[in-house]
């Protein structure tokens, strides 16, 4: 349980991202995330794929689904920053239908936030005209199903910020 | 040394029906070379990243090759790419490095280090399946049917002249990147 009573729970995110039909999960770990990562690594329909630096996921999602196939990122928002460049020219300049989900570093639950990783967010995301999501609770899961129905109906990336990290 | 243009229709005459992504100076050479521009993905839209997108259709049709045309400028922006491909170890790709020592377009500044490492020593000891350092283009006349024939991950460095141009390099207009991948996705559709 979390301050407000909220939870997030990795079997409920993972049923969720599970209902999207995602082929490949992309991803570089944070710490927040590990019960996802490994949930996901035990379902026998997904190839995970591991990366060194967040920039590559762009790109390894970009050629996957030009192959036919149907990608999931999976890292933190820090990483999100490091990826600028790719996000930019492959999937907003290529029209790429793709689901980010990004842990939320900084976030406090609508509190002010001091990590320059939680301020930058939002704003950046609404300046570069990415539609996203915040997810902080089970009830607010399916969120995840309808940003990836917005990214493949509008062939652009939607982001989803898990502004709580997983619990068991 | 040997010159790309000449290296390239050598990789040519091999290529059968492999997906090629082909970026930088390789790049802009290649279109007037391949004779199945349906199946080539010019990479200019993120520079370092063609081996990541050649390692997601790769990954993606393993039943076709997939041939990268990588500069060495461009790879050392995403080095962990190597790791990364060699974790996956897609048999079907094959990763072409054609190392100038310089960024060629910008003006010929020197890539860090340039002469002073060996990219084949990067990839043996990344873990690829095969790897190969041709300096002459009877080197690569002599190995290119061994490298089509072989499963990978390969990597191929190829030693190039170091040419500096001034003439600025002219993007295609906005919108085309996605035209080429409309017909990727149709060539790889109706083979």
């Amino acid at each position: 349980m979390t301050a407000n009573g909220a939870q997030l729970t990795d079997a409920r995110i993972l049923d969720e991202i599970k209902k999207c039909g995602f082929t490949h999960v992309i991803w570089l770990p944070d710490a927040g995330s590990n019960l996802l990562y490994e949930g996901l690594g035990r379902e026998p329909g997904i190839t995970m794929i591991q990366v060194c630096r967040e920039g590559e996921a762009i790109a390894i999602a970009a050629g996957l689904t030009w192959g036919g196939k149907n990608p999931l990122v999976l890292h933190q928002n820090t990483g999100f920053f490091e990826s600028g460049d790719s996000i930019r020219g492959i999937a907003m300049g290529t029209k790429l239908p793709l689901l980010i989900i990004l842990g939320y570093r900084g976030w406090k639950w609508g509190a002010p936030m001091t990590d320059t990783a939680g301020i930058f967010m939002e704003p950046i995301l609404k300046a570069w005209g990415i539609q996203y999501y915040l997810v902080e609770s089970d009830d607010e899961v399916e969120k995840i199903s309808l940003g990836y129905k917005e990214a493949h109906e509008t062939s652009k990336p939607v982001v989803i910020l898990v502004g709580r990290e997983y619990r068991p | 040394m040997m010159e790309s243009f000449e290296a390239l229709k050598v990789i040519s005459r091999h290529r059968g029906r492999a997906i090629v992504v082909a970026a930088t100076t390789a790049g802009r050479e290649w279109g007037q070379i391949s004779t199945n521009p349906d199946l080539d993905l010019p990479w200019i839209v993120s520079m370092g990243k063609a081996s990541s997108v050649g390692l997601g259709l790769a990954l993606a049709r393993p039943e076709t090759k997939v041939m990268v045309f990588d500069g060495d400028g461009s790879l050392v922006m995403n080095l962990g790419t190597m790791l990364t491909i060699v974790n996956m170890a897609p048999p079907n790709l094959t990763h072409f490095i054609f190392e100038n020592r310089i960024y060629r377009t910008t003006g010929g500044q020197p890539v860090p280090n340039a002469g002073r490492f060996s990219f084949a020593a990067l990839a043996r000891d990344a873990g690829y399946a095969h790897v190969y350092e041709l300096e002459e283009l009877k080197d690569l006349e002599n190995t290119m049917e061994t490298i089509m024939s072989q499963g990978g991950p390969t990597f191929v460095c190829l030693k190039v002249p170091s040419i500096t141009e001034r003439t600025p390099f002219r993007y295609p207009p906005l919108g085309q990147t996605s035209e080429i991948i409309s017909r990727l996705n149709a060539a790889l559709r109706d083979p």
